[in-house]
């Protein structure tokens, strides 16, 4: 059984190392958060938003084309169509209201590839709370168009200018606001990182994607159970949303896809789950890229959602203890991938995304096998990437 | 048994003035100047920051300063062996501050016996949890004499405040404000009503107070609620661009000291 201990630890990863400053806040969200998010009145606007606001149910999509080419059944659970064009929503409504409960005025959030930040000041805008994102320097530029969208939605975007100013370090910002602004700030985290609760908390948020799955698979194939679930790994938000409801089914295939960048052993990498080492990265016990001396390590990917140091603690726990599949994919590979879904099925998807897709070339699988790749968010945020790719794919 | 640091408590505890800073800043050697020169200038307890990439509680002069070390090649260990002989000069209480990760990838036994071997006693670990230290660390630091301050600050509920009284075995680091490192100066009403809440409790640990000290006034001001004060980015701020940190480590101490 995958379960999170009472102090919140899968195994031997999770906890909460933080500086005693955050430790009212963390304490009040780890004591609250179960009986909060499941109140009646909070479901049903949950739920009742997901299906007006953001347009849930997603569609599980049988890609006959992709299908043919790899001679397998292949679904997508298609978060690219949510509202604001990727999973990141999902949270970002059930964080806001949760927020909502705990009186806060003011909202925090960090983004990569700014479709968090997009989702979360879509849902400040929502709700009129004040929303302030942080993002590094290196991402404001590779994903204007999502700063554009946080700005007309009415958000501050602050620059991380620290470290590798990518979204480490827009998180290490984040955490600094929040010890900066203890009494009215929430912090809405974007993925399942962080100090327990939040790796649950988004976990259980984005657990919507296998609930939905369950039925439409049942609905199509006549099985709850596909035989492999494929997602990709930035923090592993979209990934823990699609296996929540298949982690102890064991006859379902967990494949959790990184970024190799320009390849695992090149010194420019994100392939955390085999570069990375046990230690502590943003509150958590997890798997890290780390120096011999604890110092973090600089990732890279042509991903901004995927360009991070550390995995989930779920992840780190799934992977450790062989329950999932750790595939890295290149840079390369991925945007191939992502001009390959385009031409075939009329489906630009996130670079993010385009890792997942790319790993149907990396794992075996038997003809006969039913696959969801969970494509996590859409591709208008990273056209100006792939137009410098045109006249090569 | 006693440390140099509760052995300081024993004989003194009024504005007791405790200097924080960055080992390897400015320069990779810097450490055994800036020990000596704290402590020859009056310096009651020095603080030694372990450079870490990711300070989750520290501003912007903390991180740079943390940044430029690790360039100038400090690590854990250098600083263990920049430390072999530090006890043949100065009898001044030394504490080490660090991040947890930095102790796990080091090894924390190994660690631990480190700090004996070159003579540190008391550590600041701000993100180590209360309850992990009581059950997995606490009977080791006891072991070998090595005192644990933990932090409280302006949110800090009453009964955890005790539970952190119970446990710190050095001093109580009172952060002054709900802040990262190095972001306000001087000491508002505000804070003078939590310094007062706190002193009234009649804490068994000694306390010191640190964030936002940075000149003679805020330094005298807090001592005033506590045992004495801690400052730390002021100090890195004034060694920045100094050649010799010497001459710049004793005049910043004289403007805190002298009237
Ligand atoms: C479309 C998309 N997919 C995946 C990710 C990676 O995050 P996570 O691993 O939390 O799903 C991001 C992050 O920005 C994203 O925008």
């Amino acid at each position: 059984m995958i379960q999170l201990s009472e102090n919140g630890y899968y195994g031997s990863f999770g906890g909460a190392y933080i500086p005693e400053m955050l430790y009212p806040n963390v304490k009040e969200l780890q004591e609250n958060y179960l009986s909060m998010i499941y109140a009646d009145d909070f479901q049903r606007e949950f739920y009742y938003l997901l299906k007006d606001y953001v347009g849930r149910p997603t569609p599980l999509y049988l890609a006959e084309n992709l299908s043919a080419k790899h001679n397998v059944t292949i679904y997508l659970k298609r978060e690219d169509l949510c509202h604001t064009g990727a999973h990141k929503i999902n949270n970002t409504i059930g964080q806001i209201l949760l927020a909502k409960k705990l009186n806060k005025k003011r909202i925090i959030a960090e983004t990569g590839a700014g479709q968090h930040g997009v989702a979360t000041a879509t849902v400040c805008a929502r709700m009129g709370l004040e929303c302030i994102i942080y993002m590094g320097a290196v991402d404001i530029k590779r994903q204007a168009p999502n700063v554009a969208r946080m700005k007309m939605l009415g958000a501050t975007v602050i620059s991380a200018t620290s470290g590798s100013q990518t979204l480490k370090d827009a998180t290490n910002e984040a955490i600094r606001d929040w010890i900066n602004n203890p009494v009215d700030t929430h912090y809405i985290i974007g993925s399942v990182v962080g100090p327990h609760p939040y790796p649950d908390l988004v976990a259980r948020f984005q657990s919507v994607i296998s609930e939905e799955m369950k039925n439409q698979l049942l609905e199509a194939t006549g099985r709850e159970n596909p035989d492999l679930i494929i997602a990709c790994v930035g923090g592993g938000s979209n990934a823990a949303g699609a296996y929540y409801h298949y982690l102890n089914d064991l006859d379902v295939r967990l494949i959790a896809v990184e970024a190799a960048g320009e390849g695992v052993y090149s010194g420019k990498s994100a392939a955390t789950s085999i570069l990375g080492t046990e230690g502590i990265i943003h509150g958590s016990r997890t798997l890290l890229m780390q120096t011999t001396d604890g110092q973090i390590v600089e990732p890279h990917s042509i991903s901004a959602g995927l360009d991070y140091p550390g995995i989930g603690p779920l992840h780190a726990h799934l992977i450790t203890t062989g329950r999932a599949e750790a595939v890295s994919v290149t840079d390369e590979n991925a945007l191939k991938a992502a001009f390959e879904l385009s031409r075939i099925e009329g489906i630009i998807p996130a670079l993010e995304t385009a890792h997942a897709i790319h790993a149907l070339e990396d794992i075996s699988f038997k003809s006969s096998d039913v696959i969801v790749i969970n494509l996590s968010g859409r591709g208008d945020k990273d056209l100006n990437t792939y137009m410098e790719y045109l006249d090569k794919y | 048994m006693l440390n140099r640091l509760t052995k300081l408590f024993e004989n003194n505890r009024e504005n007791l003035l405790t200097v924080y800073f960055t080992a390897g800043y400015p320069k990779l050697d810097d450490t055994e100047t800036i020990i000596c020169s704290l402590a020859e200038s009056g310096a009651n307890i020095i603080e030694i920051g372990i450079p870490y990439s990711d300070p989750l509680a520290d501003g912007p002069v903390i991180q740079e300063s943390g940044m430029a070390a690790i360039d100038n090649g400090m690590t854990l260990q250098v600083l263990f062996n920049q430390l072999t002989d530090i006890r043949t000069k100065t009898q001044v209480p030394l504490i080490l501050m660090g991040y947890f990760n930095q102790l796990l990838q080091y090894g924390v036994d190994k660690f631990l016996d480190e700090c004996v071997k070159t003579g540190i006693d008391g550590l600041i670990i701000p993100d180590l949890p209360l309850m992990e230290y009581e059950q997995f660390y606490k009977d080791k630091l006891t072991q070998r004499n090595i005192s644990i301050s933990f932090l409280i600050t302006p949110q800090t509920e009453e009964s955890r405040i005790h539970k952190v009284d119970a446990l710190s075995t050095g001093f109580i680091y009172v952060v002054s404000d709900s802040s990262i490192t190095g972001m306000k100066t001087g000491i508002s009403n505000q804070q003078i009503s939590y310094f007062e809440r706190i002193k009234s409790l009649q804490l068994r640990t000694p306390q010191l107070i640190g964030f936002g000290i940075s000149d003679r006034e805020s330094y005298l001001t807090a001592s005033k609620y506590a045992n004495g004060a801690i400052i730390g980015s002021a100090f890195i701020k004034h060694l920045k661009d100094k050649n010799e940190v010497d001459n710049a480590t004793a005049d910043f101490i004289n403007l805190i000291l002298k009237p």
